[in-house]
């Protein structure tokens, strides 16, 4: 568990967690009064990270998903704070992550864009022999 | 079971400055649902990150929205100075607050001209105007700029107000004062406007919370929460207590914004009180690393900006939540069951900025 502190500020708590362990956890903040306040996802050198944040009483908490493989699911929390649905949503766009069971399912019209995944692009596919010539 | 019917509002709508799509399924005039589409106008804003340098990234963070850039600029520098363990002088962080409010007025001003012209009392939205843009002039005397106010720097402020110039704002501000209350009393008191916002778009205590409302959309249903109460600039010196009404409809949130324009004001007031002479920023030095996330309150409600840096001088990623994006969700919930008619003002009162959306 990672501390952020300022010293005017309340401190900021993240949380490492796994896949298995998000529905849980966000269940039992939930519980606890906490609101949603936002999910993003950041593309790193080889892995993306997911944060789901969370406010009570200003008192700011973020659970830390790790992503080694985007093409694993990871489960909506759309069905605990239906509000998580515009975020996954968009994450998916943007990042090409895939998530299971959206309240709202855009399937990938949320934003309009001209690229899969813009956030996070493919890897270019080396081009057989002879590909380029007419 | 009666017809049910599928209405496109948006993405171009006289009420709405920028696009954003809803869905509503009507029955007969009754909205029974609404399904949301944006990024229509998406820029990628927080990719640009990877390619601009952290100090000169402010510039692009300001560019987010033209109404409420300077807390744009304001909340990227609170999330890189917090990273960089960077203590931003006192002067400068009063100065930030002055700017601030400013931006919440004009604002707030903004938004009350609107409302007004979406429900056709042409002439409250033309004083409305009138009056915002008397403090654009005061944005403009002090920095320069009239949307952009550049002022904003990583480490402190561009710019420095002079005491004898914030004294002469104090006195402008409380004479505008006066002609604000008066539109304010016809927003407040007028048939034909209450006759458009009472009791319409119901939001309630409960449905703002576990929907993540923010801004004046949740303080109107009754949840004292604002972002200025964690202390950040100098809200924490000053003192500060939000604004909030209980009954979660338009008019709730119209007379929150109201109430907001003076206690803009009086924070203003008391940072003209408090101001001391000193330096206005600090000398940043080395690149930062590490990962924070920055909240402000914006005039629709608050920011979230999440910088996680790795040591070079371009962040490894920013985020930026918002507050238009948190009051979708919240919106659809008080579309549902309101006339067809209604869904403009409803749309309105959560003063939608897409432009900031659509980072």
């Amino acid at each position: 568990m990672l501390q952020l502190e300022k010293e005017h500020m309340t401190p900021q708590t993240i949380i490492d967690i796994t896949i298995p362990e998000l529905l849980g956890k966000v269940r039992e903040l939930q519980g606890q009064g906490f609101r949603l306040v936002q999910i993003c996802c950041s593309r790193l050198p080889d892995k993306l990270e997911m944060h789901y944040s969370f406010d009570l009483d200003y008192q700011f908490t973020s659970l830390r998903l790790t992503l080694l493989d985007t093409e694993k699911p990871v489960p909506s929390v759309s069905g605990i704070c239906f509000p998580a649905f515009l975020y996954e949503n968009e994450i998916h766009d943007l990042y090409g992550v895939k998530i299971e069971g959206m309240a709202i399912d855009f399937k990938g019209n949320f934003y309009q864009k001209t690229m899969v995944s813009p956030f996070n692009p493919p890897a270019p596919v080396a081009k057989s022999e002879g590909e380029d010539k007419p | 079971m009666s017809n049910r019917t599928v209405i496109p509002f948006g993405p171009q709508h006289p009420v709405l400055p920028e696009p954003i799509h809803l869905d509503l399924v009507v029955e007969d005039e009754k909205v029974i649902e609404a399904i949301p589409s944006i990024g229509f106008i998406h820029r990628g804003l927080e990719k640009l990150v990877e390619k601009k340098d952290f100090i000169d990234y402010v510039y692009v963070a300001e560019r987010i929205c033209g109404i409420c850039s300077f807390i744009h600029g304001l909340t990227y520098c609170m999330a890189v100075e917090e990273v960089m363990k960077i203590e931003v002088p006192d002067r400068a962080q009063y100065l930030r607050t002055i700017w601030s409010e400013l931006s919440r007025i004009h604002s707030h001003l903004l938004w009350l001209g609107l409302t007004a012209d979406s429900f056709g009392f042409e002439s409250l939205f033309m004083q409305s105007w009138r009056l915002r843009e008397l403090i654009l002039d005061i944005i403009e005397e002090t920095t320069g700029g009239r949307v952009i106010f550049g002022s904003c720097k990583v480490g402190g402020a561009r710019r420095d107000i002079s005491s004898a110039k914030l004294d002469e704002i104090m006195k402008k501000l409380r004479s505008y004062q006066a002609e604000m209350n008066m539109i304010g009393e016809v927003f407040l008191n007028d048939v034909t406007v209450k006759h458009r916002m009472q009791g319409v778009g119901m939001l309630s205590k409960a449905d703002a919370k576990s929907l993540g409302a923010v801004g004046p959309m949740l303080r109107a249903s009754g949840v004292a929460m604002d972002i200025r109460m964690m202390g950040y600039a100098s809200y924490g010196k000053i003192g500060f207590t939000p604004v909030v009404e209980t009954a979660g409809d338009c008019y709730a949130r119209c007379k929150v914004r109201i109430r907001e324009i003076d206690a803009s004001i009086d924070i203003i007031e008391k940072c003209v009180e408090m101001i001391k002479d000193g330096p206005i920023e600090v000398k940043v030095t080395g690149t930062p690393n590490g990962e924070f996330f920055a909240r402000s309150e914006q005039p629709r409600g608050e920011a979230v900006y999440y910088a996680k840096a790795n040591g070079t001088k371009f962040l490894q990623r920013l985020r930026v939540r918002t507050p238009t994006f948190a009051n979708i969700a919240p919106l659809l919930a008080t579309l549902k069951g309101c006339q067809l008619a209604d869904v403009p003002v409803i749309v309105l009162t959560i003063d939608p900025c897409i432009s900031c959306a659509e980072r």
